[in-house]
């Protein structure tokens, strides 16, 4: 799983944008994730193999987000 | 995450708002200030056509920018690879935590398990300090005074170098979320002000691109 955590500068319109664009989420999913990610401290952003979380880490990186790979064995 | 969503934050906010006894006196009031404050503040991004931006400046923040962006380039080195052709070819490079808490926020960590978080940061931190270097180049070049027109890929770019100052300043000033009432609530003659103004414009900017592209 990818997951996004809460910091202090991202700003919530800019997070919102950036989960629409990345994973081409509609605006109103992108905004449920983003308050997740503001009120819960975190959210689950995507899930898949292992490649496509890393790929999708590196391309939040690239945009700023917070982002890490839960792997699945953890669960 | 920063809450701050309106034009307002560029600029002061008076304490006087504060002050104002009701909740319509309130409204009205900050309504004029909203008003004011973008007719002097005509700055920002609007929507262009074809997915192009439209941005606006004064030569004084144009310099601004642009020595925001240098400073950028100074702290975010290209990306090291080995000696080694097939892995700098690859783009492996360093697997190591920044020890600079900026570089450490730029480039995060992508696993809790230090020894997958290596080895991801090897393959990829190159990648991403090269990319942040090309978007603040982006920036450097098409930064200018007055108007000017960005291509969806370049608007990309400024997104991305905006957000890469902001998290650089933030990381700075350590700021939290309540940044912007702290701004608010701030003297002129602190020396942490022109810091954090430029903090808050930064963040003034990164909404109003994001508006444009929306």
């Amino acid at each position: 799983m990818t997951i996004v955590w809460n910091d202090p500068v991202n700003l919530m319109s800019y997070v919102t944008y950036v989960f629409q664009t990345v994973f081409g989420y509609p605006k109103e999913k992108a905004e449920k994730l983003m308050l997740d990610v503001h009120h819960k401290g975190k959210a689950v952003v995507s899930s898949g193999t292992r490649e496509e979380m890393e790929r999708d880490v590196q391309i939040l990186h690239s945009y700023g987000l917070w982002a890490t790979v839960q792997p699945d064995s953890v669960k | 995450m920063c809450r701050f969503s309106t034009p307002t934050a560029c600029g002061r906010r008076s304490s006087r708002t504060r002050s104002s006894e009701s909740y319509e006196s309130y409204k009205s009031y900050n309504t004029e200030v909203e008003a004011s404050e973008a007719a002097r503040v005509s700055s920002g991004f609007s929507r262009g056509k074809e997915g192009t931006v439209i941005a606006k400046f004064e030569a004084a923040e144009i310099s601004l920018l642009r020595s925001l962006v240098s400073m950028m380039l100074g702290i975010v080195s290209p990306g090291q690879t080995s000696d080694d052709p097939l892995e700098r070819a690859l783009g492996i490079g360093d697997s190591a935590v920044p020890s600079d808490p900026v570089l450490a926020r730029l480039f995060p960590s992508a696993y809790e398990d230090e020894k997958e978080a290596a080895e991801f940061r090897r393959y990829t931190e190159a990648t991403l300090r090269d990319g942040k270097r090309a978007d603040a180049q982006t920036v450097h070049e098409t930064a200018r005074a007055g108007r000017a027109e960005l291509s969806p890929e370049q608007a990309q770019a400024w997104l991305r170098s905006l957000n890469d100052l902001r998290l650089t300043l933030g990381t700075k000033l350590d700021v939290t979320e309540e940044v912007h009432d702290e701004i608010a609530m701030m003297s002129e003659d602190d020396p942490r002000y022109p810091a954090y103004v430029t903090y808050d414009w930064l963040t003034y900017l990164q909404d109003s691109l994001v508006r444009a592209l929306w």
